[in-house]
């Protein structure tokens, strides 16, 4: 067969039918789309990320990093840089400053401008203003980014919080976009240690290496000269950090998007086969003109390459206006909060939208396959004949195929991740949701076969067609099936990480009031003497004090979290949402431990395993514990002794316990303050909990607060319960474009739904008729239809409904805790999945009706004659 | 019949069964027809007659016996060469017109020709002439919708003759039509038939439509017995011993 020959047919074909070639087109460049769009937009703001991380890489060849909050002494920096093999060492002081008068935060660098010259000379390349007024002891250079951010120029002041203070910077000039793209502030040094209460202390020194010498011999050499917790970094891991942090986040969202290109593919897949049927003594008539087997094979197959050819270009230029919309207007966040970008522009990305042609034209085709591999296999004599449309589709029935899926299905949902991201949980939900479509027409034949009869004729009448035609209404109800059981099972997971972040935030927030000096920020601090102030405070019955540090364990990963807090006497970690504790641990319920913290700063990283109840070196060590993030990122495990660097030494704890938490997916540990306090010699507070005395009240508490401090009103003061709304706000946002994507995956299903009925209807148009014929009013044959679409899309819907709570489970046990680190506890939205499945049956049912009497408004004589 | 003229199909022994505990549907019928003959084959319901039809354009297998065309054995071909032998050789006209409904009616008549890859000029211009031919000279343009049905099947019948082919198959072709379209129709393709098919067969329940055949054959599962002539209204009795 030509390629013209081709042509002329597919195109006379999509003529004749265009609503229905027009709804699949649609439903490819959606799933595109979507896919596309997330994707650009990624993409976009990554590529920001990865510039500005470059940017302050620079051209160093090591990066040597202490804690961010705590630091190390600046003693080490001439010794780093009288190290031979070193040629430039750069001292820095990296911050997150609080900001005055607005919420969020300001990343400020204080630099030694003549070393930052020589190893960032992007960042200074095309700074306005006096480089040399750098010098002056308030003086910022801000990005353009930061400027737009805190609305200022060059020559206006701004204030920063320290402690719970404030300082106030002048803005002297700025550093262009290409400089910096992102949000950013240079201060001298010396400046920024005076201005932030750091004197003597930095946090990160860079060093560029003298030609010839090795990072990894200079690495080594550095092991034996660096304290505890200052480690020195390759520049590209610094930069691959900063990408790993929103991996999971990232793939997860590219998933969901790829489910509507899914369904998309059984809509293709359902429309092809209805298509193919509805033609079968057309395409028949080609084979006995004299078309090969193969030819027409490759002539179906071509028309769905086609169609999602077409379908995937517009797409993939839909996708590209919609992410160049959300990068302009929601600063490329989707929903994780970490990937907000200020100024990413959507640079064209051909490969890529190449690759989005590529899979939505592979999803059709796939789509496509079966149908046109079972067409030409027909034999062309009993194609002919009218009435084969079932026995042409009995061979889509998969029963072993399926089974065998599941199987699969079952058996990758045990493996691990790789490389953190749940590759084989999603080959599971793939592997589990084809089988469950390929055993969809086996099980729906057993439904119908066992569905009573009603004894009312029109019912009746609608069963025994469906009897008849289980492959018709399996191929119609397909996509559906799809998108309504990933529906049914994202809704399962994000009601169980809801319903279980609502229990969490319970038992995490006990107490009456919340303060926080300045979230994310690491100069917003309580003194000792303002928290013995705010202790003091009549109005309270309790206050609980948290020192919030970050603390690296592995300088690959992100990191983690430490708290250190104060525990209530007899109390101790109940206040933790604790999920295993050490059941032999003495020290549990006391958590008072002040008088341990070994220096073990000789010791190896990490210490073997060791039963507390039978090793009593162990046991006496204080206790730590341990999110389940820290157990899946690093292994640990209670009952283990563990090292952690504290003020340059090397400090063992015990784990006693591991602790769920939803709020840092990186890792968090929570070790006694009284503890932290004398192992760092940090007795700052970053955050507290009041418990209200008697009969006082909230309102004047927060009053209270305000003014025992200086700069008590920049204090962010929050009673719990709008700690909890804000936080199920923040979730439900972060799983807003989840949604939003599901409810695109569920309209394609209903289009798959609304074409198969109305093709149904169409090819029915000859029985419609002989019905009238035979006296079957038309509310008669309308209620038959409806019949027929409240059984079929109730079938659908229970199948879906089945079929997600299998493929919820690989979510919530599988995909969620490798891509975030955190259990859920499985729970079932019964009021919100009853509501979707009543709307999805009833929507059935009145498309049903409508095809019928779209189908039925033709002349009835003119339908029985054309049935041909 | 010219005894000199070349044989075009040669059946011997035809067996046929669709299930192995049912008696076949064809049980040894054998039949010989020359260039230029035109056979009606007629018989009751169920003897096998859309079944054979089936097995002479390779469209189904026979179980066993023996399928020549113009020399080829039918048997010896892979699908894909007999579907071939079909495109390049044969015609077919059904009871159903089987026309493709989003296909204008010229468009339906240059299939056979488009799947020969003829070249745009000709294949218009030998679709003109066949549409003129089988009188719907000037309306290629209409789609089948607007068509008669007697008017679908002289489609059917130019789309079964346009690309001349050497056996022209049709089964039961006025099946769906009045006695007077039945015999416009009849009349065409006895005259399509010998002007550009080498052979043709008709399947047909009517008499009168196989009166229009140079002879006539009843099928009996068995064999293909030539209808024996009468001269009254009596039905005519097979001749014993004319099938080959």
């Amino acid at each position: 067969m030509t390629f013209r020959c081709w042509a002329q047919l597919t195109l006379a074909q999509w003529r004749d039918q265009p609503w229905r070639t027009l709804t699949t087109l649609l439903a490819i460049a959606v799933g595109v789309a979507l896919a596309a769009a997330v994707w650009f937009v990624n993409t976009g703001a990554l590529a920001e990320f990865g510039q500005a991380t470059r940017r302050l890489v620079g051209e160093s060849d090591l990066i040597v990093r202490g804690p961010a909050r705590t630091g190390f002494d600046e003693s080490l920096y001439p010794q780093l840089a009288r190290l031979p093999g070193v040629e430039t060492a750069s001292p820095v002081l990296e911050l997150e400053v609080a900001l005055a008068e607005r919420p969020g935060t300001l990343r400020l660098l204080g630099i030694d401008p003549f070393r930052a010259g020589q190893i960032q000379p992007t960042l200074f390349a095309e700074l306005s203003g006096e480089f040399l007024d750098l010098f002056a002891p308030d003086a910022v250079f801000l990005s353009v980014a930061a400027a737009h951010k805190l609305g200022v120029q060059p020559g206006d002041r701004f204030d920063i919080r320290v402690g719970t203070g404030r300082r106030s910077l002048q803005v002297l000039g700025l550093l262009s976009d290409d400089a910096y793209p992102r949000s950013l502030g240079l201060m001298d040094i010396a400046s920024a240690q005076w201005t932030l209460d750091r004197l003597g202390t930095l946090n990160r020194i860079d060093l560029r290496l003298s030609p010839g010498s090795s990072p990894a011999a200079i690495r080594a050499r550095l092991a034996g000269l660096l304290p505890a917790g200052v480690q020195a970094i390759e520049p590209a891991i610094e930069r691959d950090r900063a990408v790993s942090v929103t991996r999971a986040y990232r793939v997860n969202l590219n998933m969901l998007a790829l489910v509507s290109l899914l369904t998309s593919a059984f809509l293709v897949f359902s429309t092809q086969s209805l298509s193919v049927l509805r033609r079968r003594t057309g395409l028949a008539l080609l084979r006995a003109l004299g078309l090969t087997r193969g030819e027409l094979q490759r002539a179906l197959f071509a028309e769905g390459i086609a169609l999602g050819a077409l379908g995937s270009v517009l797409g993939v230029l839909a996708g590209h206006l919609a992410a160049a919309w959300l990068l302009h207007r929601l600063d490329g966040d989707l929903g994780s909060g970490q990937l907000s970008v200020s100024a990413a522009a959507l640079a064209p990305q051909p490969l890529a939208a190449l690759a989005f042609v590529l899979l939505g034209t592979l999803a059709a085709s796939a789509g496509a396959w079966a149908p046109a591999r079972e067409a030409a296999h027909r034999a062309p004599a009993q194609a002919l004949k009218a009435g084969d449309a079932e026995p042409a589709l009995a061979r889509l029935r998969g029963g072993r195929p399926g089974l065998a899926l599941l199987a699969l299905g079952a058996l990758l949902a045990c493996l691990p991740a790789i490389g953190g991201i749940p590759v084989f949980g999603y080959l599971a939900v793939a592997a589990l949701l084809l089988g469950g479509v390929l055993l969809a027409p086996r099980v729906t034949a057993t439904l119908l076969a066992h569905a009573p009869r009603s004894g009312h004729l029109v019912l009746d009448a609608g069963l025994a067609q469906l009897r008849g035609g289980v492959g018709l209404v399996t191929v119609g109800l397909a996509a559906v099936i799809v998108s309504f059981s990933l529906m049914v099972a994202m809704a399962i997971m994000v009601f169980s990480f809801r319903e279980s972040f609502v229990h969490w935030l319970g038992e995490v927030l006990p107490a009456d009031l919340q303060l926080r000096v300045a979230q994310g920020s690491d100069t917003g601090h309580l003194e000792p003497a303002q928290q013995q102030t705010l202790a003091a405070l009549p109005d309270f019955s309790q206050v609980e004090f948290r020192r919030i540090v970050p603390l690296w364990l592995d300088p690959a990963r992100p990191a983690i979290t430490v708290i250190a807090r104060d525990f209530v006497p007899g109390r101790g970690p109940a206040v933790l949402p604790l999920l295993y504790p050490v059941p032999t641990d003495p020290s549990l319920a006391t958590g008072s431990s002040a008088d341990a913290g070994t220096d073990t700063s000789t010791a190896t990283a990490v210490t073997a395993a060791a039963d507390p109840a039978t090793d009593p070196s162990t046991a006496a060590l204080p206790p730590l514990w341990i999110s389940e993030a820290i157990v899946d990122l690093y292994g640990w495990q209670p009952g283990e002794a563990h090292e952690l660097p504290f003020a340059g030494q090397r400090r063992r704890f015990r784990v006693a316990g591991v602790f769920r938490d939803y709020g840092r997916s990186n890792g968090a540990l929570v070790i006694e303050r009284a503890v932290y306090r004398r192992l760092s010699g940090d007795a700052r507070a970053s955050e507290a909990s009041f418990w209200l005395a008697p009969n006082r009240s909230v309102t004047a508490a927060i009053e209270t607060l305000r003014q025992a401090l200086p700069g008590g009103r920049d204090l962010e003061l929050l009673e719990s319960t709008q700690v909890r709304e804000l936080s199920l706000r923040a979730f439900d946002r972060a799983f807003l474009i989840t949604y939003a994507l599901e409810a695109v995956a569920v309209a394609i299903g209903l289009l798959g739904v609304a074409l198969a009925a109305s093709a149904a209807a169409v090819a029915r148009r000859g029985e419609f008729a002989l019905l009238r014929h035979v006296g079957m009013l038309r509310r008669q044959v309308l209620a038959m239809l409806a019949g027929e679409g409240l059984l079929t899309s109730l079938i659908g819907v229970i199948y879906g409904l089945l079929l997600g709570g299998v493929l919820s489970l690989v979510l919530v046990y599988v995909i969620n805790r490798q891509s975030f680190n955190w259990s859920v506890e499985f729970a079932i939205p019964a009021g919100q999945l009853a509501a979707i499945s009543a709307t999805l049956v009833l929507a059935a049912a009145l498309t049903a009706i409508l095809s019928g009497r779209a189908a039925m408004s033709g002349e009835t004589v003119r339908a029985v004659r054309e049935d041909w | 019949m010219d005894p000199t003229a070349r044989v075009v199909l040669r059946i011997e022994n035809l067996v046929k069964r669709y299930r192995p505990e049912r008696p076949p549907v064809l049980d040894g019928p054998s039949l010989t027809l020359h260039e230029g003959e035109y056979v009606a084959i007629m018989g009751e319901s169920g003897v096998g007659k859309s079944t054979l039809l089936n097995l002479l354009a390779g469209l189904d297998r026979a179980d066993a016996g023996r399928i020549e065309f113009d020399g080829v054995e039918l048997g010896s071909l892979d699908d894909d060469a007999a579907t071939l032998l079909r495109r390049r050789q044969m015609g077919f006209v059904f009871q159903a017109f089987h026309v493709l409904s989003y296909l204008t009616v010229a468009q339906n008549v240059a299939l056979p020709l488009q799947l020969l890859d003829v070249a745009a000029d000709q294949r218009e211009t030998r679709v003109a002439a066949m549409l003129a031919a089988v009188g719907l000279g000037g309306q290629g343009d209409r789609h089948p919708r607007e068509l008669s049905g007697g008017e679908l099947q002289r489609v059917a019948i130019a789309r079964a003759l346009v690309h001349r082919p050497r056996l022209l198959l049709a089964d039961e072709p006025t099946g769906n039509l009045d006695p007077r379209t039945a015999a416009v129709v009849l009349d065409l393709l006895r005259t399509q038939a010998r002007n550009q098919a080498g052979a043709g067969i008709l399947i047909t329940h009517s008499l009168a439509a196989a009166e229009t055949a140079d002879r006539i054959l009843v099928l009996d599962g068995h064999r293909l017995e030539p209808l024996a002539p009468v001269r009254d209204n009596s039905p005519r009795a097979p001749m014993p011993g004319a099938a080959r």
